[in-house]
């Protein structure tokens, strides 16, 4: 496959985004970004199922928010909310993100192979086929799914002391699911989120996730499928009917 | 309401005052006796590189001494004198105007990109709001303002207009409705190089004032036509916009006549449409801007006020009425009837 | 229940005599106020909503409606709202939802505003012999104009304009969601807003496909719980809108209620069958104006710079500020929404006492811009309680560039102000999902209706700025010195930055 690389050392995203546009459209499929530091909004909105953005360095913000089916590899951290309101594609991150990732997404799949910040997987919705999935190697931060609508947000803690920093998991979690490796303590949940073991079926669907995990990163898979597993799911689809009388 | 009449010699030649004050004489059916005045430009050659600050003092005391320390404190004053006034009839000396010729300090100012101007800008700011009993009213290089309320040709005597000489002359005769007997509201209006005669009543004048202090004019006049010399300061001068086009900003096509143009000139006019929408002037009126390399007349878009343009040789005259301008010139090669908002523009070819 | 019953709100009487029991008003009426007792129309007066539609119907205005018909002993605190709301919640603990826009009794300031008129020193125009020109452009404009000569003698354009919205009125419709409203009712008006040269919001419920006809002139948004929000979604709208908040419920969510999101509903918002839509309070991506700067220019790049974006805002106290952050972001144009802006469904005590007049925060916001230098250059939309061609121009003449409306194009599709949009069975077909009732609303037939009522607005404003003397809105935006204020406090004109009467 042809690659075409682009030094993006000193390049505002502008150009950079309307350069990649421009690759794409030519019929390019592989496109490396080397020297990014910085550049916000790479791949937003970008569409094509075949296309692959190699990223090296630390891009900003939103990365590839609205897009819809490329696959973006970063090497390198993240900044804030990459995966953001994306509609189809992967975004594979060897390395951590910053806080909000995955925010609002409808469809495809983000990895991050170490950690991620507060609030990861945050009103993450789905709709029949789209289902997105955010798999988090390390540790998140607080307020993990919430607002959840949809979709399954998975957070192994490889090598930390535990996979959640704190509080409000699943706070106002109204469909969708969490998995978290090992047990989490009933005080960490948030409103309306409840925990439950696992089902069968669940367990497939870990595995499938597990299984892409180790292979993008390299990581042993019985290390993980051997391990305990919480699953933490909305108490109900109407987590606020109760709230409100009429006038 | 209104009368107005302008003329520039496109040579440069110099004319006395003595014709224009004729010529606005005729029209004293246009005004009301509360106000007239003349601008000429090439009035001091001998301090062509002075600013030359007219002001209205209410007495020589309080404000004199105010405005003085202000002008020693920003600059030098080269010359400053009473301007020769000869009261006669009813033409009392209401208020006693003075002259300095002023050269700003630049070294003094913090930097911009036309210092000089910026500072006399914000010295006439500063005088006009703060200082009570003085009135900067002129301000131009090479340029003076002579104003009062009367008849045109009482403001002409008292202060003997006919005496002055310049390549270029505005003179307005009043029919005042907002401030009546206020010498500072009586036309022409000066800031700087620019110079305003008008006619009319601008209807915009809220949404064109307010644009104007959004870029550090301040509106003290009391008066709709000051906007005119700012809009003209801020789009011919700050913003370099050639006359023609200032015109097309202040009084533009309507938006069907753009929808019909080429490509370029749509997008031109739509361009000015659209950054200069708080600039447009409406109402009816009929102006003569100008300044030391021309002077641009037009009218509201709609024309609704009256305006003629005349020449002789290298001479260029805008008035209200025809008639006006026969006074100054029987002999005209060429008379027309501008259309509405149609810049006539006459430049200085020297 | 200690409480006891507390009297109905109204009620319905049918005159037996009159009536023809058609039964008309049983089929009209979703909120099951009639039955047919033997040779006689029944009623259950309680569940009256004052919808109006049974009366609409009735072919022999055989119906009768009394408002308060059971009043408590009066009292000039403990007023019978203030009562009902202690004895609902006595028996709930719940908060209070309500529909439509704020109910208190506050002043409307703009009824002490008065429009000014030409006598003698200029003349009036004659709209319908002289040019009027009600065209605006919403988006970024450039501070300056940049022209080279060239050496023809004419002029290139060395400035680059920034994609603008072209309307021909500026009366635009609000967001108003598909979901919160039902298709038809989005249909009928965005037929309208097509055929008059202006433009409507979708609300955040997506776009559905039915409306792709009419994409032009819809502003889609984008807005905390991002529903029906793909790449499609955003290239498919004329303007993409921010919405932070809402004047009906500043500083809140919303959120649909399950039994609203039906098959189509949910595949237009993209989420689940009976889930409820939450949208959070704020954008969880955003939590601070430099945020907020990053989602508009997220925004632009996704669609390659091609569309306008705006930020819609409450009017909060701090609006003038909070605007003038919105204008540096690289957002096209900040929309306000006063304190009487209308809803779906708001928590009451949201709904009557957050926020601020529509009035104030225009003066105020277009002042803080004009002081910053940077009025032009970003357009500025008015919402939250206009209410006919009056209010219209005085939004304009305080500065807006434009105005949605929201409950006025409902009540030109039927709505009767009942406030009962949040139970889903909007007799009316306007805020209901229920086939049948939605049905109701032909959108050929409503559409010419919010037509209509956009046309008579805009030949009233085009006869009022006529008789000021006035033949483009560029010269009413902002004049502020054609407005005068009437049994207006001091400190209020200070803020409106107009005269008194007389002054």
């Amino acid at each position: 496959m042809e690659t075409i690389t682009i030094d993006a050392a000193n390049l505002h995203y502008t150009p950079l985004n309307i350069k990649i546009r421009e690759l794409i459209r030519q019929g390019k499929k592989r496109i490396v970004l080397n020297n990014i530091c910085g550049q916000r909004f790479i791949g937003n909105g970008i569409r094509g199922d075949d296309i692959e953005i190699v990223i090296n360095g630390v891009p900003g913000g939103d990365l590839g928010m609205f897009m819809s089916g490329p696959t973006l590899i970063v090497h390198g951290n993240c900044d804030h909310a990459p995966g953001n309101t994306m509609d189809s594609g992967k975004i594979v991150i060897h390395g951590s993100a910053g806080d909000a990732t995955a925010h609002s997404m409808r469809g495809g799949e983000v990895f991050v192979r170490d950690d991620i910040g507060y609030r990861g997987g945050i009103h993450m919705k789905e709709y029949h086929g789209k289902r997105p999935v955010l798999v988090v190697g390390g540790k998140a931060g607080s307020f993990i799914g919430e607002y959840m609508a949809g979709g399954l947000l998975i957070v192994l803690g490889i090598d930390r002391n535990t996979p959640v920093r704190g509080k409000g998991i699943g706070s106002g979690i109204h469909g969708g699911k969490i998995i978290i490796r090992g047990d989490v303590d009933e005080n960490l949940l948030g409103i309306g989120a409840k925990k439950e073991p696992l089902s069968g079926e669940d367990m497939e669907d870990l595995e499938k996730y597990l299984k892409e995990y180790c292979r993008l990163f390299e990581h042993d898979f019985e290390d993980l499928s051997g391990s305990f597993y919480t699953k933490i799911i909305p108490a109900s689809s109407r987590p606020f009917a109760g709230k409100y009388c009429w006038e | 309401m209104c009368g107005i009449i302008s003329v520039i010699d496109r040579l440069g030649n110099s004319m006395n005052g003595e014709a224009i004050k004729k010529a606005l004489s005729l029209m004293n059916e246009r005004g009301s006796g509360e106000g007239a005045g003349y601008a000429v430009y090439g009035a001091y050659p001998d301090f062509a590189d002075y600013y030359a600050l007219h002001l209205f003092y209410d007495n020589l005391v309080e404000p004199k001494v105010a405005v003085e320390e202000l002008l020693e404190k920003w600059g030098k004053i080269e010359h400053s004198e009473e301007i020769p006034t000869y009261s006669k009839g009813r033409m009392l000396k209401k208020h006693i105007p003075w002259r300095y010729f002023f050269k700003p300090d630049t070294s003094l100012f913090a930097s911009s990109e036309s210092l000089e101007e910026d500072i006399i800008i914000s010295l006439i700011t500063r005088i006009n709001t703060k200082v009570n009993g003085a009135l900067v009213y002129s301000s131009g290089k090479n340029i003076g303002v002579f104003k009062a309320s009367g008849w045109p040709e009482e403001v002409a005597d008292f202060y003997r207009i006919q005496d002055y000489e310049g390549y270029l002359w505005l003179a307005h005769n009043r029919y005042p409705t907002n401030t009546s007997g206020w010498w500072g509201g009586a036309h022409p209006f000066n800031l700087l190089d620019w110079s305003v005669i008008h006619n009319g009543e601008i209807t915009s004048y809220g949404t064109n004032k307010r644009y104007l202090e959004s870029f550090g004019y301040k509106c003290t006049m009391l008066t709709d036509t000051e906007v005119v010399a700012y809009l003209a300061d801020l789009l011919g001068r700050r913003h370099e916009l050639p006359p023609e086009m200032m015109v097309k900003a202040l009084a533009p096509p309507f938006w069907d006549e753009i929808d019909e143009m080429s490509g370029k000139d749509r997008d031109i006019y739509t361009a000015l449409r659209m950054a200069y929408g708080p600039a447009m002037m409406n109402g009816p009126f009929a102006i003569v801007v100008a300044r030391p390399d021309y002077i641009a007349g037009f009218t509201d878009r709609i024309k609704l006020r009256p305006m003629v343009a005349a020449e002789s040789g290298d001479r260029l005259y805008i008035s209200s009425e025809e008639a006006a301008i026969r006074t100054m010139e029987p002999n005209l090669e060429n008379i027309w009837m501008p259309d509405a908002g149609e810049p006539v523009i006459g430049r200085l070819r020297r | 229940m200690s409480t006891g019953a507390t009297p109905s709100k109204y009620r319905i009487k049918v005159d037996h005599d009159q009536c023809m029991l058609c039964e008309r008003c049983i089929d009209n009426c979703s909120y099951g106020v009639f039955r047919r007792e033997g040779q006689k129309i029944a009623v259950d007066s309680h569940k009256c909503t004052a919808c109006h539609r049974c009366i609409a119907m009735c072919p022999r205005d055989a119906i009768e409606l009394e408002e308060k018909p059971n009043d408590y002993r009066s009292h000039p605190v403990w007023t019978r709202e203030a009562r009902e709301a202690i004895y609902k919640q006595a028996n709930s603990g719940q908060i209070i939802l309500s529909g439509m826009g704020n109910a208190l009794d506050y002043p409307i300031i703009f009824d002490r505003l008065v429009l000014d008129a030409c006598q003698v020193t200029n003349p009036s125009i004659d709209p319908l012999r002289e040019p009027m020109e009600l065209r605006t452009y919403l988006g970024k404009k450039p501070r300056q104009i940049v022209l080279d000569r060239t050496k023809k003698g004419d002029y290139d354009l060395k400035t680059k304009l920034s994609p603008n919205l072209m309307l021909e009125t500026p009366v635009m419709i609000g967001h108003m969601s598909y979901g919160a409203i039902s298709l038809n009712a989005q249909l009928s008006m965005a037929k309208a807003v097509s055929e008059l040269g202006t433009f409507m919001g979708t609300g955040e419920g997506g776009l559905h496909k039915d409306l792709y006809p009419y994409q032009n002139h819809m502003i889609v948004q984008v807005a905390s719980g991002r529903f029906g929000v793909d790449i499609n979604y955003l290239e498919r709208g004329s303007a993409i809108e921010i919405k932070i908040g809402q004047g009906a419920k500043p500083g809140i969510g919303g959120h649909l209620p399950g039994e609203k999101v039906e098959e189509d509903v949910s595949k237009t918002r993209m989420i689940p069958l009976h889930s409820d839509a939450i949208s959070p309070a704020p954008h969880h991506d955003i939590y601070s104006i430099e945020d907020l700067a990053q989602l508009v220019r997220s925004l632009k790049e996704a669609t390659e710079w091609k569309k306008p974006v705006f930020v819609k805002i409450a009017a909060v106290h701090n609006v003038a500020a909070i605007a003038a952050g919105i204008a540096r972001s690289s957002a096209d144009a900040v929309v306000i929404d006063g304190f009487r802006g209308g809803t779906g469904a708001a928590p009451r005590v949201f709904r009557d006492h957050v926020g601020i007049p529509i009035e104030a925060a225009i003066a105020a916001v277009d002042e803080k811009l004009r002081h910053q230098g940077i009025r032009n250059e970003v357009s500025l939309i008015a919402s939250g309680g206009i209410r006919d061609s009056a209010d219209l121009t005085k939004a304009i003449a305080l500065g807006a560039d434009a105005v949605y409306i929201g409950t006025a194009a409902l009540i030109a599709m039927g709505c009767r102000v009942c406030g009962s949009c949040y139970r889903g069975l909007c007799p009316w077909g306007i805020a209901t999902q229920r086939p049948e009732l939605v049905s109701r609303i032909n959108p050929d037939e409503a559409s010419k209706n919010v037509a209509n009522l956009i046309k008579g607005w805009t030949l009233e404003l085009a006869e009022l700025m006529g008789a000021a003397g006035i033949n483009s809105l560029e010269s009413l935006r902002g004049n502020r010195d054609r407005l005068r204020g009437y049994m207006l406090d001091e400190e209020m004109m200070k803020v409106l930055d107009v005269k008194m009467i007389g002054a």
